[in-house]
């Protein structure tokens, strides 16, 4: 079956006393090496350059913090239980008397884990959350040698309080979420 | 026998039942949803409004449709009878009228709620409900009551079912708790704050069809589709003992009866088989609870989860041309 014109029979024939000298063939060879010098070069050099990534990009998620700085989750589970990869896992616990500032409502969850090996980066949490708690983000999830690094908790899902620590969602906000 | 017609479906019925009664014997695709009938529980139904059903011919000798709809779970059924509930618009109509009137005073915080998962004001809602609220007014709040340490009391989520109400009447001794105040202001409360421990006052936990009245033990320790049902019994000298353990781990977060299609508690338990045993030693486990996979409860388990086996590279063979 053939695919494309573009295709060369190989035939085996003997070379000419000119293409035996190889020559011509290392100097358009070298032709093409050195065009490219001058070309615009493809490389990124991550992280000093980072690339434009669309507004839909779906990233490292975030947890997120209403104005006064109390954490939207309430650890209602649903973003758990529309996760397809089963990466999120949780623990709820009833908000204590002084923790007003801290936690918005009644209940609040006191461990909340992304396993990010099985998350596939779909969204779906974010789409399931009630809360407006849980958001991905453009961030690129970093590597490294660990497995057990890759177990996301508390500490590195949800957001500092202060306004340099805050991470901009504002571009994934559906429509309908940025009347409220 | 009376024979009725519920959606098309024929279905012969002893004298005297009703309309419900038939159309539950036909299956859950014609029944209506109840939230306040509970077929265990004598003189309960009749408050919700949400069985209502058009009766198009009233009986075979009086052939009349009646001019009203009419609750399902309180009408007796006629020979001849000829009833549609899901094929008709205006039951449809009605139904998701009273579904607005009962989340009218509903708070909406059902990511906070235990129930959430088994809620059957959730399910009504989800079927019947409309995407928005329509009023701008307040929804009315109560102050918080402590009705012991073993059941915590919402009033807020509270749709005045009259359930626990009829469960303290019918299955324990010396009720003391019941319904306070009037119209808009009425409440389940306790007189006099008094705490609630009658052997089989647990059950109104089960009874509740909301969260109104739940478990003070099992409180946001988890959502109940992270916890995997077990059929379980014991010997019990007060009640049958047979129960669902609630399992997250190997830890028993909480016990309940065993609920059927309806929602409805097939045998009533007592409060130390529901408070007192969570330990998987004081039970003989049946089995996995069968969960319709249906439910939110049934997501992410597995029954027939059966663990590849490994293989090498070397194993894969080429497919036989």
């Amino acid at each position: 079956m053939k695919l494309t014109n573009r295709s060369k029979v190989v035939v085996d024939k003997e070379l000419t006393w000119v293409e035996k000298l190889y020559l011509p063939a290392i100097v358009k060879g070298m032709m093409i090496t050195f065009r490219h010098i001058f070309k615009k070069k493809a490389t990124v050099r991550y992280p000093e350059q980072t690339r434009p990534v669309a507004p839909v990009y779906r990233g490292v998620h975030v947890l997120k913090r209403d104005e006064q700085g109390r954490e939207n989750c309430t650890a209602c589970g649903l973003c758990a239980v529309a996760c397809p990869a089963e990466a999120i896992t949780m623990d709820a616990a009833e908000r204590q008397k002084g923790e007003e500032h801290l936690y918005r409502e009644e209940k609040y969850a006191a461990r909340y884990e992304i396993n990010m090996l099985r998350c596939i980066f779909c969204g779906l949490c974010e789409e399931a959350c009630p809360k407006d708690a849980i958001y991905l983000t453009d961030r690129i999830l970093p590597s490294n040698y660990a497995r057990g690094t890759f177990i996301y908790g508390k500490d590195i899902l949800v957001e500092g309080i202060t306004p340099d620590q805050r991470v901009d969602v504002s571009k994934r906000k559906k429509s309908y979420e940025m009347n409220t | 026998m009376f024979k009725v017609t519920i959606d098309g479906i024929e279905v012969e019925i002893p004298e005297g039942s009703t309309i419900l009664e038939a159309a539950r014997k036909i299956g859950p695709e014609v029944a209506p949803p109840t939230m306040c009938y509970y077929s265990s529980l004598e003189t309960s139904g009749g408050y919700c409004r949400t069985c209502l059903v058009e009766v198009t011919k009233g009986s075979e000798k009086d052939p009349r449709p009646m001019p009203k709809l009419v609750p399902a779970c309180r009408t007796q059924a006629m020979d001849g009878m000829v009833v549609t509930n899901e094929l008709s618009a205006r039951v449809k109509e009605a139904r998701a009228g009273v579904t607005e009137f009962l989340l009218f005073n509903h708070p909406l915080d059902c990511p906070v709620c235990d129930q959430a998962g088994e809620c059957h004001l959730q399910d009504l809602s989800y079927e019947h409900g409309k995407y928005k609220t329509r009023t701008d007014f307040e929804r009315r709040t109560f102050e918080k009551i402590d009705i012991g340490d073993k059941i915590s009391l919402h009033m807020n989520r509270c749709i005045l079912c009259y359930r626990c109400v009829k469960v303290a009447d019918q299955l324990t001794d010396n009720r003391v708790h019941g319904v306070l105040n009037r119209g808009d202001h009425a409440e389940i409360s306790t007189y006099i704050k008094e705490a609630i421990d009658n052997d089989f006052s647990g059950n109104m936990i089960d009874v509740c069809p909301v969260g109104a009245l739940t478990d003070r033990t099992f409180r946001f320790k988890s959502r109940v589709w992270f916890t995997k049902p077990m059929d379980a019994h014991r010997d019990c000298e007060k009640c049958s003992g047979k129960v669902v353990l609630w399992y997250k781990g190997d830890d028993v977060l909480r016990v309940t009866g065993r609920k059927d299609t309806w929602g409805e508690v097939e045998e009533f338990i007592c409060n130390t088989c529901r408070f007192d045993k969570k330990k998987t030693s004081d039970w003989t486990i049946e089995g996995v609870r069968d969960i319709s996979r249906h439910s939110v409860i049934s997501a992410n388990k597995y029954k027939k989860l059966v663990k590849p086996n490994e293989f090498t590279l070397n194993d894969i063979k080429a497919l036989p041309e």
